[in-house]
């Protein structure tokens, strides 16, 4: 900050205006620049929230068609026909929420070991390396997961891992059949991949957020460093790592082109894990720019619009748990 | 971990000692949580190492140089691709840093109250909105007005994924700038806006900028939302109301097709990404050494 520049401004438009506001009560005239300048920036601020009230709208309305015709049937209508123009979402969400089950699944217990090793066991600079790298898992393009998911993961799960789940749990219909690469397995395993940064992120800043004081008792009493973590650390966490884990899934469920790519793209509920299949977010991607007829395209819109209102809640619900630990912190209880 | 072990000391030692079963679960577990790490580096190694590798060998001059080439036909390259993900990058940015940053300023100086904690929760809901959404957005308000696929209706789909992450960081850097460089302003007889414009933006400007690096490293590697806004187009176009190709875009359109060649220009479009990405990341890394985790 150079000093001419902090210098210049008060002389051109006169001191005693800028002496009398000084204190916290700045209000003075609803034409002052300073008014002027705070009220641009509550408009753009105010921009935001009509940018979602917008987005909404827009989504009602392309989706008003298919809402009229086919109601709330629709979201556990199992067809998907465009021939006889006969659609419901219920194979989708089926497809979003297996894969986004395999994906927590996978990502909880990795996610929350990473973090207790970062906080508890790692040196700090290592710590702050690893969670940098950890971090960058979530900064690769979807579009290169889903490129890794096709010509990496998919022939070994194909090859290797399908034939031996089946082998040892193959009386299981959820690991019956062949693989073929493609299916709801691999599709939650790169989507595992792809949350997991989430949820080592939040669940490290819970961690770091548990007062020594707890490890300390803990210790002091006898018990051993996992006992710690297991019985003190984690159970203190526990409403802001539920957090961290809702916010993965919300971005579970909205992932698309990795799912895309690997999932198989067949409209169908499947038993078995190595089945084909859909979520709501790739019928989007791989039929809308396709789509011909209004009702095509609006049923299609209607299917965005149940994802969107699935992960505000999602989202909305990760919102209150991590405040409310806040609110738990700031208190002082534990 | 040494942290439980008896203390030493004239008192009954062996009553302090743990139990073998207990000791063996702490190592266990521990051990687990060791090995949780280094699978999930390994993933990442795995990940980087196969597109860094698979990149490096497709990856050359006609890459950058040349238009895609006619099927069955080799060579060829990504240039459309490249000049739209530029263009539409460029105009995402045009529309969402102005936004962004004002808004982000509103809520870092003015924002306590009502107003502010409902700005603050629409901009998280946008930030965790799925970009496929984002895409049926800017289809629904560009595309069906117009009729066409285009770099407009592509754009306003990127804009609204950049504006939650720039509004975000500019507030959380703004909320750094020390409390005495306001003080030291308005002392001077600093009108309050010149004071945030001139003085406290400027001191947050490297934070702000990577805020905005890191959004525009994001909508870069975007596919989803401009599937179905900018579409895709095999020749070079600048014009913003006709389909424009993006990497991204153009990846994917090479994964799924079934020729090798194309395969081979996909890896070499999925490097130019991650590199793209890791130097963003890196960046932002070194300018905010002292914070962790820019946006969430």
């Amino acid at each position: 900050m150079s000093v001419e520049a902090v210098v210049q401004p008060s002389v051109s438009e006169g001191r005693a205006r800028s002496l009398r506001r000084w204190g916290p009560a700045a209000l003075h005239g609803w034409t002052s620049p300073d008014a002027i300048f705070r009220k641009a920036c509550a408009a753009f601020a105010l921009a935001i929230a009509a940018l979602l009230a917008l987005l909404v709208y827009e989504l009602v309305r392309g989706s008003s068609l298919s809402l009229s015709r086919f109601g709330l049937h629709f979201v556990w209508d199992r067809a998907w026909d465009p021939v006889t123009e006969h659609f419901g979402a219920a194979t989708f969400a089926y497809g979003t929420v297996v894969t986004s089950t395999i994906a927590l699944l996978l990502a909880v217990p990795l996610g929350v070991g990473i973090a207790v090793f970062l906080v508890e066991m790692a040196p700090r600079r290592l710590g702050a390396i690893v969670a940098f790298l950890v971090e960058l898992l979530a900064a690769i393009p979807s579009i290169v997961y889903g490129l890794w998911g096709l010509f990496v993961l998919a022939p070994i799960v194909q090859d290797h891992l399908a034939p031996a789940l089946h082998a040892t749990l193959g009386f299981l219909p959820l690991f019956s059949g062949e693989s073929h690469g493609v299916g709801m397995l691999t599709a939650g395993m790169i989507l595992a991949v792809m949350v997991l940064p989430f949820i080592a992120a939040v669940s490290r800043d819970v961690l770091m957020a548990v007062p020594r004081t707890q490890r300390e008792a803990s210790l002091a009493l006898g018990a051993t460093k996992w006992e710690t973590i297991w019985h003190v650390v984690l159970p203190y966490g526990r409403a802001g790592i539920s957090g961290g884990v809702i916010l993965a899934l919300g971005r579970a469920l909205g992932e698309t082109m990795a799912v895309t790519m690997v999932i198989g793209n067949t409209p169908q509920i499947a038993a078995s894990l190595f089945d084909p299949g859909y979520t709501m977010s790739s019928v989007i991607a791989n039929e809308y720019a396709e789509a011909s007829g209004p009702l095509y395209l609006s049923a299609l819109t209607e299917v965005g619009l149940l994802l969107f209102a699935v992960t505000f809640a999602v989202n909305a619900l990760a919102r209150l748990l991590i405040w409310r630990m806040g609110r738990v912190r700031a208190g002082g209880s534990a | 971990m040494s942290a439980a072990a008896p203390t030493a000391g004239a008192g009954p030692a062996r009553a302090l000692r743990i139990a073998p079963r207990r000791k063996a679960t702490n190592v266990v577990m521990l051990g687990l949580c060791v090995a949780a790490t280094a699978a999930t580096l390994a993933v990442l190694a795995w990940i980087f190492g196969y597109v860094l590798l698979q990149g490096a060998r497709y990856v050359n001059v006609a890459f950058f140089t040349q238009l895609p080439a006619p099927v069955g036909e080799p060579g060829g390259g990504f240039l459309n691709a490249l000049v739209g993900t530029g263009i539409m990058v460029g105009m995402a940015s045009a529309m969402s840093i102005p936004v962004g940053v004002l808004a982000g300023i509103y809520l870092a100086e003015f924002g306590r109250g009502a107003t502010a904690r409902v700005v603050r929760f629409v901009n998280d809901t946008l930030n965790a909105t799925p970009s496929i959404v984002a895409g049926l957005f800017a289809y629904t308000l560009v595309v069906l007005e117009t009729h066409r696929f285009s770099a407009t209706a592509g754009s306003v789909a990127l804009a609204v994924l950049m504006v939650p992450t720039i509004t975000r960081t500019t507030e959380e850097m703004i909320r750094l700038v020390p409390r005495t460089l306001r003080e030291g302003a308005l002392a001077l007889g600093v009108p309050e806006w010149r004071m945030t414009l001139q003085i406290v933006l400027r001191a947050a400007a490297p934070g702000v900028i990577t805020g905005i690096m890191l959004a525009v490293a994001r909508v870069s590697g975007e596919t989803a939302a401009l599937l179905f806004t900018a579409f895709n187009n095999r020749f070079l176009s600048t014009a913003i109301d006709q389909p424009i190709s993006s990497v991204p875009v153009q990846v994917y359109t090479y994964a799924v097709a079934p020729y090798d060649d194309w395969h081979h220009q996909a890896w070499a479009g999925a490097l130019v990404l991650v590199m793209l990405v890791a130097i963003f990341s890196a960046a932002v890394r070194l300018a905010t050494r002292s914070r962790h985790r820019v946006a969430g």
